[in-house]
């Protein structure tokens, strides 16, 4: 299954971890607040994003299937 | 199938011949009882009429009812509510249809409520339309006393800010909580109101789609274009001679809707079209342009709320844009980052630049973060705001580096053109 990487814009409040844990994929604006690209993950990058997803203190980042957009998935069915 | 003289004239469809509002007599008189017809007979008319929302999305109608009685189907209720809540500032439209003719809405409101299995029926205005609430309770009293039906149309008066009535904003405040927009998904057609299935419609699409059950989806497309069949209902505004709402086939042109809002006062130099979260485009790109989607797409434009506002060379595009970019920045929800932080940050740019108080390299500043917050907040305002301010810089590049050098122009200190109003500093 494909993913991408999400952010919850209202729950994010820039701690900035995840752009320090998965700088492949996030920048971090000039606020401090997360870029995250679109693409989808190729299985290369797989285990910095979900150590971004499970150590961002406001549990703002999630995986979503490309081909269905809203689907939530755990870090850990990304397989 | 009987047709009204006023309703089988071309372009005039959903505002009565006299600006006189219409009460149910009236209505009835004129376009007689609203018919019944079945949810699939309703939708398959919405489907073939190629009706598209018009409060701004331009999204098919009938896709939309559809999406909502197929997830209503799964749990049995849904909620419909139609938005009125018209926070766009130099939009008009909306209200004027609720004054004049408020029980075509309230008929599409109907239709809705059985196409998708509704029980719950909503209509949703905002504190400052105090005259609108007051017309609107008055029309659901009149269906009542006469009426069979046992469908209770609830008012609800939302609070007057710019993003009070996005869909999601609507549905929270309608859920009881504040009118603040939500991550999506889930869409409201997904859970919306109390997590039921839901349908968000703006009035204008719901008078249409009353008047499509009544004369059928042929009668709807027999005027406008393939793409933008029927007319719209615009708000016509700016350097106009007689500013005002009117209603045009989708295929008339800016420059004869012009005409028929009295002309220009002086020589048109561009047109804001679509609201403040829509585009400036030079006049002469638009003026023989109809206001067909993809007529406007090919200029860079959409007709977005319906707002067409015409500024002449005498108007200081720097200080207009300048002015809604504060206003737009006021008005952001406070829960994301790149919204909350950057419109601010943008919009005090923006006005040092059009008072001579920055370096160049702040232009260069402005159009990197314009890119940079696109897409980046749980609604669109971060992308409207930016892309009224993209149109600005492209349309006003000349002037922006003069008032850059200069601080001002020969016309920043005129009056106003575009409308700031005076907004709630609450979300309930």
């Amino acid at each position: 299954m494909r993913v991408r990487l999400r952010v919850d814009p209202i729950k994010c409040k820039a701690h900035g971890m995840c752009g320090e844990l998965f700088p492949e994929r996030i920048r971090m604006d000039d606020w401090g607040y997360p870029v995250v690209d679109q693409r989808a993950l190729s299985d290369d990058v797989l285990e910095h994003a979900r150590r971004a997803i499970v150590d961002c203190p406001r549990a703002a980042l999630w995986v979503e299937p490309v081909d269905e957009p809203g689907a939530r998935v755990r870090p850990d069915d990304s397989d | 199938m009987s047709v009204s003289t006023d309703v089988g004239s071309t372009s005039q469809r959903l505002l009565p011949a006299r600006a006189v509002p219409e009460d149910l007599d009236a209505h009835l008189a004129g376009f007689g009882p609203r018919p019944h017809l079945e949810a699939v007979a309703m939708l398959d008319a919405l489907d073939a009429s190629g009706l598209r929302g018009r409060g701004g999305a331009d999204f098919p109608t009938g896709v939309k009812w559809r999406a909502v009685r197929e997830h209503t189907g799964r749990g049995g209720d849904a909620v419909v509510v139609a938005n009125a809540a018209e926070c766009e500032p130099a939009s008009f439209k909306d209200r004027f249809l609720l004054t004049y003719r408020p029980h075509l809405v309230l008929d599409g409101l109907e239709h809705a409520a059985e196409a998708v299995g509704a029980r719950r029926v909503v209509i949703y205005t905002t504190k400052s339309h105090t005259d609108v609430e007051a017309a609107l309770r008055a029309a659901i009293r009149e269906r009542r006393r006469r009426d069979d039906s046992d469908r209770f149309i609830d008012v609800l008066v939302g609070p007057n800010r710019y993003v009070a009535g996005e869909e999601t904003a609507l549905v929270s405040r309608v859920s009881g909580h504040l009118a603040k927009p939500k991550v999506v998904p889930p869409r409201p057609f997904q859970s919306g109101v109390d997590h039921l299935p839901t349908l968000v419609q703006n009035v204008e699409t719901l008078a249409h789609a009353a008047l499509i059950a009544r004369f059928g989806a042929p009668w709807f497309r027999s005027v406008g274009t393939e793409r933008s069949p029927g007319t719209a209902l615009l708000t016509v505004s700016g350097a106009v001679r007689t500013p005002g709402v009117l209603e045009a086939a989708c295929d008339t042109t800016v420059g004869d809707i012009v005409d028929r809002a009295g002309g220009v006062d002086g020589e048109p130099a561009t047109v804001l079209l679509g609201g403040y979260f829509g585009r400036w485009v030079a006049a002469d790109r638009i003026w023989n342009k109809t206001i067909d989607a993809l007529s406007l797409q090919s200029v860079g434009a959409s007709l977005g709320t319906g707002v067409l506002l015409v500024a002449t060379a005498t108007t200081c595009g720097i200080s207009e844009t300048d002015r809604v970019l504060t206003f737009l920045a006021s008005q952001t929800a406070g829960q994301c980052g790149p919204c909350h932080v950057g419109l601010p940050a943008i919009a005090e740019t923006f006005h040092k630049v059009a008072t001579g108080r920055a370096r160049p390299a702040a232009i260069d500043l402005l159009v990197r973060w314009s890119h940079d917050i696109r897409g980046r907040g749980a609604c669109r305002h971060p992308d409207g705001a930016m892309l009224f301010l993209a149109s600005a810089m492209e349309v006003f590049a000349a002037d922006l580096r003069h008032h850059l050098k200069n601080g001002s122009c020969r016309y920043s200190g005129q009056r106003p053109l575009l409308p700031i109003p005076a907004t709630d500093a609450g979300w309930w």
